[in-house]
């Protein structure tokens, strides 16, 4: 069955429309990637699904439930994790502060347990330091974790936000562009932390412009060109395509 | 872990509370002039008013120009409830903040989608409202007469009234609060208000559910600004509008960004710059008071618009940058 199933989903901001009726299904266990021109509709996609927008038409599908329209923090519970375009740590706070944030969703100590801090919370505050440390050796940024956020390199801060939705828990892992703006040792070791979290369980859908990248690690890739799916396959299949070599990869094949 | 070790280890961790508070429930054993003891029972009841505001505005980001309101309700809520309805003074303070609570979520719920001024704006309304309610509703206020021969609080047959048993009372609750505020800031929801702050789309994204914070940080506030106006109330007899009007909550604002953002401790040193300051300058000059807060005031409005510029355009880390740099120098 698959974790997230998008089903003739669409978006139109007034008169434009940046998504129509897409549809496709992205399997456990899998990575997958979106590709596409610059305002394909892939950013626009990954909103409806975390729940950032509500699409004009169309359903959305995770875990056999439909969750078109549900609000982010509740996609985060149901176990939907997700990064951003334009990294979106929180700067001032250390490494590992940023990943204990992500820790949220699996505590649940309220207002007055914290206040108080009665014994439920002092456990979960343990178990949210190892958790977070867990999650940060996981992407290989264990020995950053007392860095202020903010002087991380670009490369090291797209680890960390990978960290802090892992510390989530999610079964499901969005990921818009990370490889944005990583040199090429940065993005080898991208790769290798996104396979491995893959290894361990963890389903994702990324969103990518590095073709190398995209080529080099996705099991199936979806293209998106004005709002549309041109094609869906395995990274062979699209690089053959004539519609896709037409719309977005051409130019680069060429030369 | 040994129960010495287990204690030294205590006593490192939370030696700055430990230390203001040995310090200030000590203080009525040799110091026994009354005007003084009323002044530092004073600080006590803001140090309640900026504790919430140090958790709105210095770890959620939210900032409030209304909490005079809500120490209005806390101040008027137990003066009507014991003179006219007959409540004992607890029951009507502890009522009163239940209608601090209530009214701050109906007002929060709305206004904490707004952002940077324009809640600022907001809660300026809401606090106008109350300050014209106060006011108008004579028949439950005596309007700009004000109430007189409010009761004191007791413990048994105890007075509390005696300016040493009130600033034992005062401080020992503010001391409660401030141990309150600091547990909620080192903690899960201390973390996920920080979160919000810098990043509402990043915080949604790890599971909190942003709007659900931000008005539960709101309704704390309001408590503790009730209880504390309530306080006042019972230690001064007698309470009329002009106390509560939206001067006062500048002054708290101010005292709390003077006092510094960054953790809860700066809502006690700015408790003691907006009661001690006037003190000292009323000595000098009476209007000088209006004048220090007055330029206090614009320094502060300019480096906020400095921030709310920069979060429109969309970094708003460089604003909080800008911010912290300014609190730090």
């Amino acid at each position: 069955m698959a974790l997230l199933r998008v089903e003739r989903l669409s978006k139109r901001f007034g008169g434009l429309e940046a998504l129509r009726e897409v549809t496709f299904s992205v399997h456990r266990g899998q990575i997958k990637a979106l590709i596409g021109p610059n305002g394909a509709g892939k950013t626009t996609l990954f909103n409806l699904v975390s729940g950032y927008s509500r699409p004009s038409g169309g359903r959305v599908h995770f875990n056999g439930e439909d969750v078109t329209g549900r609000a982010p923090y509740r996609m985060c519970r149901m176990g939907l994790g997700r990064t951003f375009q334009h990294s979106l740590v929180f700067e001032d706070m250390s490494v590992l502060e940023n990943v204990a944030v992500g820790r949220y969703s699996r505590t649940k100590a309220g207002l007055l347990a914290a206040a108080l801090n009665l014994p439920l919370h002092r456990r979960e505050e343990r178990e949210t330091v190892k958790a977070a440390l867990e999650a940060l050796h996981r992407v290989g940024l264990d020995h950053r974790a007392k860095e202020v956020a903010g002087n991380l390199p670009m490369g090291e801060r797209h680890l960390l936000e990978i960290a802090r939705a892992l510390a989530s828990e999610p079964q499901l892992l969005l990921l818009d562009e990370p490889a944005a703006g990583l040199n090429e040792a940065e993005t080898s070791r991208l790769a290798e932390a996104v396979r491995r979290v893959r290894d361990e369980g963890v389903t994702v859908l990324l969103v990518e412009h590095d073709m190398t990248f995209v080529m080099d690690i996705s099991d199936e890739v979806v293209v998106l060109d004005y709002g549309r799916k041109i094609a869906e396959g395995p990274p062979y299949m699209i690089q053959e395509n004539e519609e896709v070599i037409n719309a977005y990869l051409g130019e680069e094949l060429e030369t | 872990m040994s129960a010495l070790t287990r204690l030294t280890e205590y006593l490192r961790r939370h030696a700055v509370f430990l230390g203001v508070g040995v310090v200030v429930m000590t203080i009525p054993a040799y110091l026994g002039d009354t005007y003084y003891l009323s002044i530092l029972a004073f600080m006590a009841t803001r140090l309640m008013m900026a504790l919430g505001l140090s958790l709105l505005l210095g770890q959620a980001g939210q900032i409030s120009l209304g909490q005079a309101a809500f120490v209005g309700i806390g101040a008027y809520g137990a003066a009507i409830l014991t003179t006219k309805v007959g409540l004992d003074p607890w029951s009507s303070m502890i009522l009163a903040a239940f209608i601090s609570a209530a009214i701050a979520g109906l007002v929060g719920m709305p206004t904490l989608r707004l952002s940077g001024y324009y809640l600022a704006m907001a809660t300026l309304g809401v606090n106008e409202i109350v300050y014209i309610l106060l006011v108008q509703l004579k028949s439950l206020t005596n309007g700009t007469d004000g109430i007189t021969g409010i009761p004191t609080l007791s413990v048994g047959g105890l007075d509390l009234g005696g300016p040493k048993a009130y600033h034992l009372l005062a401080w020992g609750l503010a001391l409660l609060m401030l141990r309150f505020s600091l547990n909620l800031t080192r903690g899960r929801v201390g973390r996920s208000l920080r979160a919000l702050h810098r990043s509402e789309t990043a915080a949604q994204s790890l599971g909190v559910n942003t709007s659900y914070r931000k008005v539960q940080v709101f309704v704390l506030a309001a408590v503790f600004a009730s209880i504390a106006g309530s306080l006042d109330a019972y230690y001064m007899h007698y309470i009329s509008p002009e106390s509560y009007n939206v001067t006062f909550s500048v002054i708290l604002i101010t005292g709390v960004i003077v006092g510094g953002l960054r953790t809860v401790w700066g809502a006690l040193w700015g408790t003691v710059v907006i009661v001690l300051l006037p003190e000292l300058l009323k000595r000098l000059n009476d209007d000088l008071t209006n004048l220090v807060f007055g330029l206090l005031l614009i320094f502060i409005m300019v480096f906020w618009h400095g921030r709310s510029k920069r979060m429109t355009a969309g970094a708003q880390e460089q604003g909080v940058r800008v911010w912290r740099r300014l609190w730090r120098s």
